[in-house]
């Protein structure tokens, strides 16, 4: 074990905490809401095929939760031929 | 053809989840496809450990009772390409789980990695019997210590008769990963020796993991350890152990007491080597 180290070795507890406090402050502000991309998923999914057909599966929500911010990110992939009409 | 592993012990904290993630990375940093599924319903935290918590949407209860598809609940790791995360729901409990839903599941796995590895939650009920029914070898995670080799023997048991594998007459090889090892209180006789562990359960040994720094680091960043440094012992032992899992021989190393440095001897430490 060098002297640097020894002094350093437990720099990662900060960010543990950090990472906890993000997470926390998120699931407490959800509790009871659990289900909320699941809703908007579905919503968004039948707003969407009300002009063009697509599948249940062919739909991924990525979602990254951020201090401030979080991005919810849909990416749906269309058939040509559904937009080519 | 692709196997399912299950991570299992019985008893609680004895390191299922760390060991789920180190060994799912480390076959992944081999090269394998691979997908960690959290069975830990309501106390998830494989998600934690993975570095992946700000990004679960969808979890294994919403693909088990169809209100989403598997392909949208599992979660590419950000450094392995070939690493794939499958998290528990944390909001509802183990009954939500039903036999032949985590069997759809399982077969929609099977169909897209190498390898399926079932971090189990502790105890002996549905959560736990479900992460290990359609297992097709087992990990049992053990501390050399007296209520954790006690409870693993029952699981053991269970896993000789409560798997699919085991109620079809097929066999389930059952492997011991020892984890949380001291050699210095090993050699001091504070703690039960590797031996007497492996003659008492007598099943073969996957790897011995040495109580470590490394780990609890490695998991406040959110790094499998052999992620986060691959050189440390810990993480040689749980890539050694992966090796294994794969059927290459790789001769066990028990853990040796390693003398401490000066600064170790100042402040009284001693370090496993
Ligand atoms: N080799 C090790 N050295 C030091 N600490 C360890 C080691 N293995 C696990 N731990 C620590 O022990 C604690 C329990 O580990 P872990 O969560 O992996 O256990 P578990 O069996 O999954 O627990 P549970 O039964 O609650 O699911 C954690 O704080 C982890 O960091
Ligand atoms: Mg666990």
């Amino acid at each position: 074990m060098s002297f640097l180290n020894f002094f350093n070795r437990n720099r990662s507890a900060p960010v543990a905490r950090e990472r906890l406090q993000v997470l926390l402050a998120h699931e407490r502000a959800f509790a009871g809401r659990s289900d909320l991309a699941e809703r908007l998923q579905k919503e968004i999914l039948a707003a969407i095929a009300k002009h063009i057909p697509i599948e249940g599966d062919k739909v991924v929500v990525r979602l990254e939760r951020g201090e401030q911010v979080s991005t919810l990110e849909i990416d749906i992939e269309v058939p040509e031929q559904a937009l080519a009409r | 053809m692709s196997k399912v592993v299950v991570v299992t012990s019985g008893k609680g904290g004895v390191g299922k989840t760390t060991s789920s993630a180190a060994l799912g990375a480390a076959l992944a940093q081999a090269g394998q496809s691979v997908v960690v599924v959290d069975f830990d319903v309501g106390l998830r935290n494989l998600d934690l450990v993975m570095g992946a918590e700000r990004r679960v949407v969808f979890d294994l209860v919403n693909v088990v009772q169809g209100d989403a598809k598997l392909p949208q609940a599992l979660i590419r790791d950000k450094r392995l390409e070939t690493l794939w995360l499958l998290p528990a729901s944390q909001t509802r409990d183990k009954e939500a789980l039903t036999e032949d839903g985590v069997e759809k599941v399982m077969d929609g796995l099977r169909a897209r990695f190498d390898w399926i590895i079932c971090d189990s939650p502790a105890g002996i009920e549905k959560g736990a019997t479900l992460a290990m029914r359609f297992a097709d070898q087992a990990v049992v995670v053990t501390n050399p210590e007296v209520s954790s080799v006690r409870d693993s023997d029952r699981i053991i048991g269970l896993l000789d008769s409560k798997t699919r594998r085991a109620e079809g007459g097929e066999k389930l090889e059952k492997q011991l990963l020892l984890t949380r090892y001291d050699p210095a209180r090993a050699a001091r006789g504070e703690m039960m020796k590797v031996e007497d562990v492996l003659e008492i359960l007598a099943i073969p040994l996957l790897g011995i993991v040495s109580e470590s720094a490394d780990v609890l680091t490695a998991s406040n960043l959110g790094f499998p350890v052999t992620l986060h440094n691959p050189a440390s012992p810990a993480a040689r032992a749980y890539a050694d152990a992966a090796r294994r899992l794969m059927g290459e021989e790789v001769t066990v190393t028990t853990p040796k007491e390693k003398k401490a440095g000066l600064f170790g001897r100042l402040f009284g430490k001693r370090v496993a080597a």
